[in-house]
């Protein structure tokens, strides 16, 4: 593997903190680390779930709307404690996540069809759920979710440092995750070898619509607010650049947890960046094509050579 | 035959791929009104022939003559618009379009308006198609239709353009019986009416009964040409694999220390393996220590037979059991739970995962076994990965090394070494030396019989039948899926085993069969 596609992700990062260090005002100062830690947690936790996906060769489109599906569940039943409707709302998610895994490893639907699907169609069940309503939600224990900090590192962000210690261990130290790559690298050979294809690629479906549905958990937590019209809008998009542009090909066959969340990260700092030297939203956006084009770029050459 | 100008003549073609020459001075003269069969075996350049012929390839060298005029193809739509087409295996037809826009795909016939004149289409398609004996609501989408009524679609869409040569590559390799006497009715029909017809084909029967004339095709040069009527079956297999029929098996001083043991207990025993249009009616055993060899043209059931004992595949009958236990539930995984192992006919497609490690491609069919409560210890496979490394004498930098940067003969130890994680009682061996050089063949070839004597049960199947020939203990005989002679060690000879191979299936019996039935063959040779 070409050393740009394996440290490239780094390199930006360091080089864009590097100017802002420089160049930014306020930017090294702990409020504005805080800030930009705990907003790009939700995207880090998917993008997480998300490298697991595209490591077996598939893309999950569905998980903005399990954020959505998620958030509307935690409001609905808020009512018998936040326990329960943690629970209740990680179980919307992995039931989302069973559906994306039954259509694809059973039936063999196309990864990028069926969570179109589960894209469209489950934003709709969480508009029914919440009957199409943003309810602002008073809850001591999310109020601690959303806001607490642990020795000045807020809660959530140690709740994503956790996730990706555990997906890191499951990718590299169990028999799921050489399956997880062996399967993205040689589909039929892993077959051949014996491999349980369809559990395997049904767990990673799982996998990362319960990640997902934590994503919205945590920031209907943040936000104190279910808003699933909303919530977690196009988040897709991003956590699928993230991966990427970590080094993570979309051909499958390699994860890599902690180029992902430099990717993620990296992302985020780049619209912050573009924000405090007062350009336009437009323009972030622009950038950030640029940067995903880049990385298909670099993994295009590792292609050929 | 008087021959006057061919319809269609190529001379000394040259075409070389990567500097390898896939093509050597070959030559091929088409008549009107004839059938040409072209045989050989994989990678005798039957494709790049026909790729040439359509102008998918340009030749290096050598000339093409149409109609007497000397032309150059540099499009497949320049072939076709000379009046050249071509049925490929996998029919390449829009199988959501109707049965009468296929028909017409690019020259439908239009209306004043320049708008598709379906009245006019659907009773001409109705019309053409009644010519091939099809009868069928054209208005229909293809897909709806059988396998067979596609084939003539495809055909009866390739001449139905004044074509006046018509290249068939396999076109029965996925029919059903009756629809192969369908087809070769047609292909007469065209014969009659002055088209000459390519017709390439593995199944002899059906070369024998409908060609005028056959070009034998070997390692990209031609071997044979001549009318089939004064070649025989013998002569012409032999012409295929390149051995002579004289030649006799070379002293067999090979296995001879290792004479197997018939007391030596049964480690796999298949029975009655039946999958539609591919296997009929496939019975095969191996004993502890045993090297077993499947032999049998390209297209035979040597592949389908190795994949059905390890459960890959639907299966519509039969049964496999290893050590006298039957196997219920069939799959990949319960067959290594069994003691199955398999390496399979396509390295790079079916072997390897080119992006994983040495340790990970090794390890891979073995994980469940060498993982505690699903967690894997890269310490613990280490031991187990660098003994095999260092066992089989894999070249690798470090067992951290990605399996794609390996040449041919260490991605094929890495196969092996893989299977020899399982700790299997059956190594099923689809053709385990192809595409590696000599020294990594002979070091393969050997390991082959150090694994039989420890007591493993193998299955060889190759490429070349002289590896079959001195690798095997018995060999068994497949011609059309079928069972055709199981040789003995005793009568194991090439000679036996082409002779095998060219039995007519009793000639009566042809039209219609679908496979020959192994005690319908008067062969002393047989299993009894």
């Amino acid at each position: 593997m070409a050393w740009t596609t394996r440290n490239g992700v780094y390199v930006a990062l360091i080089v864009l903190i590097a100017f802002n260090l420089v160049a930014t005002r306020g930017f090294a100062t702990v409020d504005n680390a805080r800030l930009q830690l705990v907003q790009v947690v939700p995207v880090a936790i998917i993008a997480l779930g998300m490298a697991v996906v595209i490591g077996t060769r598939g893309i999950d489109l569905s998980v903005g709307s399990v954020m959505a599906i998620s958030s509307a569940l935690l409001a609905l039943y808020l009512g018998y404690g936040a326990v329960v409707a943690i629970a209740v709302a990680l179980v919307g998610g992995l039931l989302v996540g069973l559906v994306n895994g039954v259509l694809i490893a059973r039936f063999g639907i196309q990864p990028i069809v069926a969570t179109l699907a589960l894209l469209v169609g489950g934003r709709g069940l969480a508009l029914v759920i919440a009957n199409g309503r943003l309810t602002e939600i008073f809850d001591p224990t999310l109020g601690i979710i959303g806001s607490a900090r642990v020795g000045g590192v807020p809660l959530v962000v140690l709740v994503a440092v956790a996730i990706a210690v555990v997906v890191a261990v499951l990718i590299t130290r169990t028999t799921f995750g050489r399956y997880v790559v062996a399967i993205g690298g040689n589909p039929e050979a892993s077959a051949l070898a014996g491999v349980p294809v369809r559990r395997v690629i049904l767990g990673a479906y799982v996998l990362c619509a319960v990640l997902a549905a934590v994503a919205g958990i945590i920031q209907t937590a943040r936000l104190s607010a279910a808003d699933p019209s909303f919530v977690g809008n196009l988040i897709e998009l991003s956590a699928i650049t993230a991966v990427v542009v970590g080094g993570t090909p979309l051909s499958g066959g390699r994860v890599r947890i902690l180029g992902t969340l430099a990717g993620a990260l990296l992302m985020q700092l780049i619209g912050a960046t573009l924000i405090s030297h007062n350009l336009p939203d437009s323009a972030t956006r622009m950038v950030q094509a640029l940067i995903i084009l880049a990385a298909v770029f670099v993994q295009r050459d590792r292609a050929l050579s | 035959m008087t021959a006057p100008v061919a319809v269609l003549e190529v001379q000394d073609i040259v075409k070389r791929f990567a500097g390898v020459a896939a093509l050597d001075g070959v030559s091929l003269a088409l008549q009107g009104g004839e059938v040409h069969a072209l045989v050989g075996e994989n990678g005798a350049g039957k494709s790049t022939l026909i790729k040439i012929l359509t102008g998918v390839h340009q030749p290096d060298a050598g000339s093409i003559r149409y109609q007497g005029e000397p032309v150059a193809f540099d499009r497949p739509l320049d072939a076709q618009a000379a009046g050249i087409s071509t049925i490929y295996q996998e029919i390449n037809l829009v199988p959501l379009l109707s049965v009468a826009r296929n028909l017409f795909l690019g020259h439908e016939p239009v209306n004043r308006l320049g708008l598709i004149d379906f009245g006019r289409m659907h009773r001409v398609a109705r019309e053409i198609l009644a010519g091939y004996g099809v009868h069928v609501d054209v208005r229909r989408p293809l897909r709806d239709l059988g396998l067979g009524v596609q084939q003539m679609v495809a055909i009866a869409r390739a001449v139905s353009a004044e074509h006046r040569v018509v290249i068939m590559d396999e076109p029965t390799s996925s029919l059903e019986p009756r629809e192969v006497e369908r087809l070769l009715a047609t292909i007469d029909r065209l014969r009659r009416d002055g088209v000459a017809v390519v017709y390439v084909s593995h199944r002899l029967d059906e070369v024998f009964r409908i060609a005028d004339r056959v070009t034998v095709l070997r390692d990209g040069r031609r071997v044979h040409e001549g009318r089939i009527a004064e070649i025989t079956r013998l002569e012409l297999v032999s012409r295929m694999l390149g051995r002579e029929v004289s030649e006799v098996a070379r002293a067999r001083t090979r296995f001879d220390a290792r004479a197997t043991d018939d007391a030596a207990p049964m480690v796999l025993e298949a029975t009655g393996l039946e999958r539609h249009h591919v296997l009929h009616d496939v019975s095969l055993d191996i004993r502890s220590g045993e090297v077993v060899g499947l032999a049998g043209l390209l297209g035979s059931g040597r592949s389908e037979t190795a994949r059905a004992i390890y459960g890959d595949g639907p299966l519509d009958g039969g049964r496999v059991s290893v050590g006298g236990v039957a196997l219920a539930r069939r799959s990949p995984a319960t067959s290594i739970a069994a003691g199955i192992a398999l390496i399979p006919e396509d390295r790079k497609v079916e072997g390897i995962v080119p992006s994983l490690s040495v340790r990970d491609n090794i390890v891979l069919a073995a994980l469940p076994t060498m993982a505690r409560a699903g967690f894997v210890s890269d310490g613990r496979l280490d031991g187990v990965v660098n003994t095999l490394i260092h066992r089989l004498g894999i070249k690798a930098s470090s067992p951290r090394q990605p399996v794609g940067e390996l040449s041919g003969g260490n991605q094929q130890k890495v196969l092996l070494a893989r299977v020899l994680c399982m700790s299997p009682r059956v190594l099923l061996l689809d053709d385990p030396t192809r595409g590696v050089d000599v020294g990594a063949k002979a070091e393969i070839q050997a390991l082959i019989s150090e694994l039989a004597q420890a007591g493993i049960g193998v299955l060889l199947i190759s490429s070349e039948l002289e590896e079959v020939v001195e690798g095997s203990d018995r060999v068994v005989v497949l011609r059309d899926g079928a069972v055709v002679g199981v040789l003995d060690p005793a009568e194991v000879s090439e000679d036996r085993v082409m002779a095998l191979i060219a039995e007519a299936a009793a000639d009566a019996a042809a039209a219609g069969q679908d496979g020959a039935s192994p005690e319908g063959l008067p062969d002393p040779g047989e299993r009894s």
